[in-house]
């Protein structure tokens, strides 16, 4: 018992840290001891005191203040992405894999052109195009995010399709979206949870990113990207307001990972641990 | 192998038309008429008129896509708006900064996960893997765009051993390519880890180590057999580099493919843009396609 208590499981570590970011994320309106935009130029790139206990930003904003708001805009949309990739992605593999012929041609050519493009590089050109702001960011991330869904979900429904239940499932004269729907779905939901929770601290790397090139939540609403990126205007003055929503961002996309991790060992052995 | 070499082409010509297509489309995602948006609210009828007519936006967009096709046929890649140059002519100059980087960070991420798979592999379970997992982790879970500053606070502000930015200074290539690197070499060290430690079971391993030999060197045994998986992942994670550069050339003013890209958007330079995403989707192909020739030449029954 005090094993588990010192050495706490990945599962749990990454968790409890997620569910703590979260609550922070919902949270920030009554914990934030100052508005985001209150600007002091006369203080600016003050440092840390009681009451800023982080200190100033360029603009004499609060750096603490900013921090908590911007986990409230990054963890909620990486989470939406995250839901609405997994989701879109089960369905239309699994639909695919069922329906065969040219519906899975026009799939299995619509995920090769998009892998075609190097990671988060057709996010950047999407945005890019449609401009900056929160719905074609949800858009861009979720244009290259569905994918991998697809491309899992699709392997697996085919296993599945072999087995007898799905044969059985026919023959007592189920049509084909019942059979996707209650048999071959519910049998992906272990290896999509795996996957979506290792995808998560991709896609807050990839807003963050976007964030970091102006291709994000316009300003002046904080974002942990677009802290980092006007944080290095002041490299050499003020470090932490670099390393500040850096740490934030390492810490979310750590605590990712760990939940991710745990979750495949805890499936190892079954079609979702082999990690596919 | 020559028909697993034209197949692999052949599969990689309707990609790349694709690929093309997509571009296209882009400059008709953009809200409104892209001559204006680029041009800014300031231009007068004739001006945005003068654009609309020099990229073929008056036109049907039929007859628009015959044209991209026919012009990128002869490497045509249109005006940029910003720089008045040929699109082709821009991104060629920028390329070569942009293979030295990579070149670069590729080298340094091997140095980097030889010995640490190594290292983590002579002992599993050890202080010295678990120091060497918990290291990979956080290495991964750092974005270039903090990793970067944080390494010019390090090495360019407190130690003075590097320049800030820029690519004139000896020695300004090694931050940004250590940048890029972390992430890569802690994904390879990670693989060649595992790929080791799988097969050290093997009985050729238990072979040398009843010979006498240190596990240290029972293991130099099996790294060519387990090199083969780390290849392919070093092959596979081009595409990462590729989209690092993006973020990391801008961060040290580094003159590549990357920085022309983020300059392009910022200026609104619709066929600049188109060029510069056209051209790392080749690269990413070409690398690809470079792996898979790899990969099949060093182990045949691949090629089937």
């Amino acid at each position: 018992m005090s094993r588990s208590i010192l050495r706490p499981t990945p599962l749990a570590a990454g968790a409890t840290l997620l569910s703590l970011l979260l609550a922070v994320a919902l949270c920030a309106p009554w914990l934030a001891p100052h508005p985001t935009d209150a600007q002091d130029l006369e203080r600016r790139l003050e440092g840390p005191s009681a009451a800023h206990p982080l200190g100033r930003d360029d603009l004499g904003r609060d750096v603490l203040s900013r921090l908590l708001w911007g986990a409230r805009a990054s963890l909620p949309l990486a989470l939406g992405v995250v839901l609405a990739c997994s989701v879109a992605g089960t369905l239309l593999g699994a639909g695919a894999a069922y329906a065969g012929g040219a519906a899975d041609l026009v799939l299995s050519a619509a995920a090769d052109l998009l892998l075609a493009f190097p990671g988060l590089l057709l996010a950047i050109a999407f945005v890019a195009a449609r401009g900056p702001g929160i719905e074609n960011l949800f858009a861009a991330l979720c244009l290259i995010g569905w994918v991998g869904y697809a491309r899992l979900a699709r392997g697996e429904a085919k296993r599945l399709i072999a087995h007898p239940f799905v044969e059985s499932a026919r023959s007592l004269g189920l049509g084909g979206t019942a059979i996707v729907m209650r048999h071959i779905v519910p049998n992906l939901l272990a290896p999509i949870l795996v996957q979506a929770a290792l995808g998560l601290g991709g896609v807050i790397l990839a807003e963050a990113g976007l964030s970091f090139l102006g291709l994000g939540v316009p300003p002046p609403a904080p974002t942990w990207g677009g802290m980092l990126r006007d944080g290095t205007q002041s490299l050499l003055d003020a470090p932490r307001l670099t390393l500040a929503p850096g740490a934030a961002i390492v810490i979310t996309v750590l605590a990712a990972q760990m939940l991710g991790e745990g979750l495949r060992l805890r499936m190892r052995g079954t079609a979702a641990g082999r990690g596919e | 192998m020559t028909g697993y070499l034209t197949r692999k082409l052949l599969l990689a010509l309707p990609i790349l038309l694709g690929t093309a297509t997509l571009v296209f489309l882009l400059v008709h995602l953009v809200p409104g008429d892209p001559a204006r948006a680029m041009l800014g609210p300031g231009a007068s009828d004739s001006e945005v008129q003068a654009v609309r007519h020099a990229m073929g936006l008056d036109r049907r967009l039929d007859a628009q896509y015959a044209r991209f096709l026919a012009d990128l046929a002869r490497l045509d890649l249109g005006t940029s708006i910003h720089y008045h140059d040929p699109v082709a002519t821009l991104l060629r100059d920028r390329l070569p900064a942009t293979a030295v980087l990579a070149s670069a960070t590729m080298l340094l991420a091997w140095l980097l996960a030889l010995p640490a798979g190594f290292a983590a592999a002579r002992r599993p379970g050890g202080a010295v893997d678990r120091a060497i997992g918990m290291s990979t982790s956080v290495a991964l879970a750092m974005p270039s765009f903090w990793l970067g500053p944080v390494l010019v606070i390090l090495f360019s502000i407190r130690l003075r051993w590097f320049p800030v930015s820029g690519a004139d200074a000896p020695g300004s290539l090694f931050l940004p390519a250590l940048t890029l690197a972390v992430p890569i070499a802690a994904l390879l060290a990670r693989l060649l880890r595992a790929s080791l430690l799988d097969e050290s079971g093997a009985a050729y391993v238990a072979a040398a180590r009843a010979r006498g030999l240190s596990r240290l060197a029972a293991l130099g045994h099996a790294l060519r057999n387990a090199l083969g998986p780390v290849m392919t992942m070093a092959a596979l994670q081009t595409g990462s580099l590729l989209t690092g550069a993006i973020l990391t050339e801008t961060i040290f003013a580094w003159p590549g493919l990357g920085r022309l890209l983020v300059r392009a958007i910022a200026y609104r330079d619709y066929p600049l843009m188109q060029g510069a995403v056209l051209l790392f989707a080749l690269l990413y192909l070409l690398v690809n396609l470079a792996s898979d020739l790899m990969r099949a030449a060093l182990d045949p029954r691949q090629a089937t």
